[in-house]
């Protein structure tokens, strides 16, 4: 088990609020760090990694998809469980009553479903944890 | 001793209890624990020397950084910062939470 292990709570649901990128910043630079990182996706967060996210063009500016390049977050959360798909491990759980209320069942492979028990027992296997609230 | 990091996302022209993080910081600090204040996002509005904010926490022994990323999405250059207050990357922020005995609270 890898001495450091960051848990960080996510509720802020994709393309709402610059949280979601400060988190996947964290994220990303703790995995650099070689640091495990535990992350329980709750509320509008279960939306981050959902598969049905698609780029669009901007027809305000006229530009294409290709030209509007649009980032999208389940391309996030699929590039980090890459790179923490063993040593350093990224472990990420949507909560599941939080999936069902939002229909948020098609996510990218790698996301697991899980409950706040989940959350739990992250926090107590962690070196530290980080709730990142909405406002 | 405990360390403690406040990370502080809020802008604090927007919303008063941005006050909170300050006092609060400078009272855990005042009873010896080590603290860092991290700015991020709206949050490095507070870092201008202009704004005239977070002066008390410098007083205090606070250390006070502010998110270089957070800092050119807005525009704000490094000479443009309160003396006190240092330009940093995520990386330190994420150094200083893994640490032992240390609590990791955002606002």
């Amino acid at each position: 088990m890898n001495e450091r292990r960051l848990t960080l709570a996510l509720m802020d649901p994709p393309y709402e609020s610059a949280n979601s990128t400060t988190a996947l910043r964290i994220i990303t630079a703790a995995l650099e760090k070689g640091i495990d990182v535990n992350v329980f996706a709750y509320e509008g967060a279960v939306c981050l990694p959902l598969k049905d996210q698609t780029p669009h063009a901007n027809p305000v500016k006229g530009t294409s998809v290709e030209e509007e390049e649009h980032p999208t977050t389940k391309a996030f959360v699929s590039s980090l469980l890459a790179i923490g798909k063993e040593k350093p491990l990224l472990t990420w759980v949507n909560c599941g009553l939080c999936v069902d209320e939002r229909g948020a069942t098609n996510v990218v492979d790698g996301v697991k479903r899980g409950s706040p028990a989940d959350f739990f027992k992250m926090a107590n296997e962690s070196t530290n944890t980080l709730v990142i609230p909405t406002k | 001793m405990t360390r403690y990091v406040f990370i502080e996302s809020r802008d604090p022209f927007d919303c008063g209890d941005s006050r909170f993080v300050e006092e609060t910081a400078v009272a855990v600090k005042e009873r010896g624990h080590d603290v860092t204040v991290f700015l991020v996002q709206n949050g490095v509005l507070a870092a201008r020397r202009s704004a005239r904010r977070l002066g008390r926490l410098a007083e205090a022994g606070v250390t006070v950084l502010a998110d270089d990323f957070s800092l050119r999405e807005r525009g704000i250059k490094t000479d443009e910062l309160a003396p006190s207050i240092r330009e940093s990357g995520i990386d330190a922020l994420v150094e200083a939470i893994v640490q032992k005995n240390t609590k990791a609270l955002w606002h």
